[in-house]
């Protein structure tokens, strides 16, 4: 489990103050030391609410490493741009999938367990399984 | 050329044209759109298409597509990343799908477009997992590609009225499903344009 290069991590929400305060909690909780590359792409180009492509697809380039890119979505528009995003072909990096978990539990298992060096198929285990963890 | 009756080749204009003209009708209407999203969903709906069908009419003039598919992959693209909500990715996906179905032909007939649609139409349900009656785009277009057989202005005509049949439906998917039976009674914003876009393409048809 200690592949040389990381998976990239991208949170998508569609308003940036979560997406980076959703990556500054996972980086955080990761423990210190080096982690797994993660990028925001929160709100609009102009600082509102909604989906950018454009910062989705920068995102990601940003944190490629060639061990692929994960990206976790919030909802609705979030979702459906990065599944059209991902049906296009050429705008996201090679090996970059969407995975299926709830948004910030998935984030904090996806980093924690990249920064681990675990593959993309382990970091999209784990983030899915956070569907799992009930809390009553 | 492309207003005859008897099966009709649309070419890379026409395509250009359909599109200029659904730009003009996003725009004209933008004000009832975002009216219709403020009863059930989040009040964005004719901005946001105002915003990406602007970029669409612009793209369209910087670098004129050689096809009526390059056309339609291009507006696509452009919904895509500068819409900002659902409806980018939605619409997005209808017109790349489409364009991409219709290959690098430089005309096409009024059959082969209907059959790209169909594809487009049937990507479109698959990105957003919605079916007939659940209150959306797809509600206003199944219907048109199926009356597109029969002429533009049957395919209009089928989009207006399932749009319209909305109204009383609940809404299944999207932000509005949240608001349960309280979606009932209001006329989805989506279906709503959908019809646009397809009395778009009859009137550029001359229909």
């Amino acid at each position: 489990m200690s592949a040389e290069k990381p998976v990239g991590i991208v949170l998508v929400s569609h308003s940036r103050a979560v997406a980076e305060a959703v990556a500054e909690l996972a980086v955080g909780l990761a423990g210190g030391g080096t982690t797994a590359p993660v990028a925001a792409a929160g709100g609009t180009p102009d600082g509102g609410l909604g989906t950018s492509s454009e910062l989705i697809a920068g995102a990601a380039a940003q944190v490629d490493r060639g061990a692929g890119v994960a990206l976790l979505v919030d909802l609705g528009s979030a979702v459906l741009t990065v599944k059209s995003l991902l049906a296009e072909g050429d705008e996201l990096p090679e090996g970059a999938r969407l995975l299926d978990a709830p948004f910030l539990e998935g984030a904090v298992a996806a980093v924690v367990t990249a920064s681990a060096g675990a593959d993309l198929n382990a970091v999209e285990a784990a983030a899915v399984e956070a569907y799992n963890y009930r809390k009553v | 050329m492309s207003e005859q009756d008897s099966e009709p080749v649309l070419d890379v204009d026409f395509f250009r044209r359909w599109l200029t003209t659904a730009a003009a009708s996003m725009e004209r209407e933008a004000d009832h759109l975002t009216q219709l999203d403020s009863a059930i969903g989040d009040a964005d709906h004719g901005s946001n298409l105002q915003r990406g069908f602007r970029a669409v009419t612009g793209a369209l003039e910087k670098e004129p597509p050689a096809t009526p598919g390059a056309t339609l992959v291009l507006a696509g693209r452009q919904l895509i990343s500068t819409v900002g909500g659902a409806s980018g990715p939605l619409y997005g996906t209808l017109l790349r799908r489409t364009g991409k179905a219709l290959g690098d032909s430089a005309e096409v007939t009024p059959a082969q477009l209907a059959e790209a649609l169909g594809a487009g139409v049937a990507a479109v349900a698959q990105l957003g997992g919605a079916k007939a009656g659940d209150k959306t785009m797809i509600d206003a277009l199944e219907p048109a590609v199926a009356a597109l057989a029969t002429s533009f202005a049957a395919a209009s005509a089928a989009a207006e009225e399932g749009a319209v049949a909305t109204v009383p439906l609940q809404a299944r998917k999207g932000r509005a499903s949240y608001l349960g039976e309280r979606s009932i009674g209001h006329q989805d914003p989506g279906a709503t344009s959908s019809a646009l876009l397809i009395a778009a393409l009859a009137a550029t048809a001359g229909e």
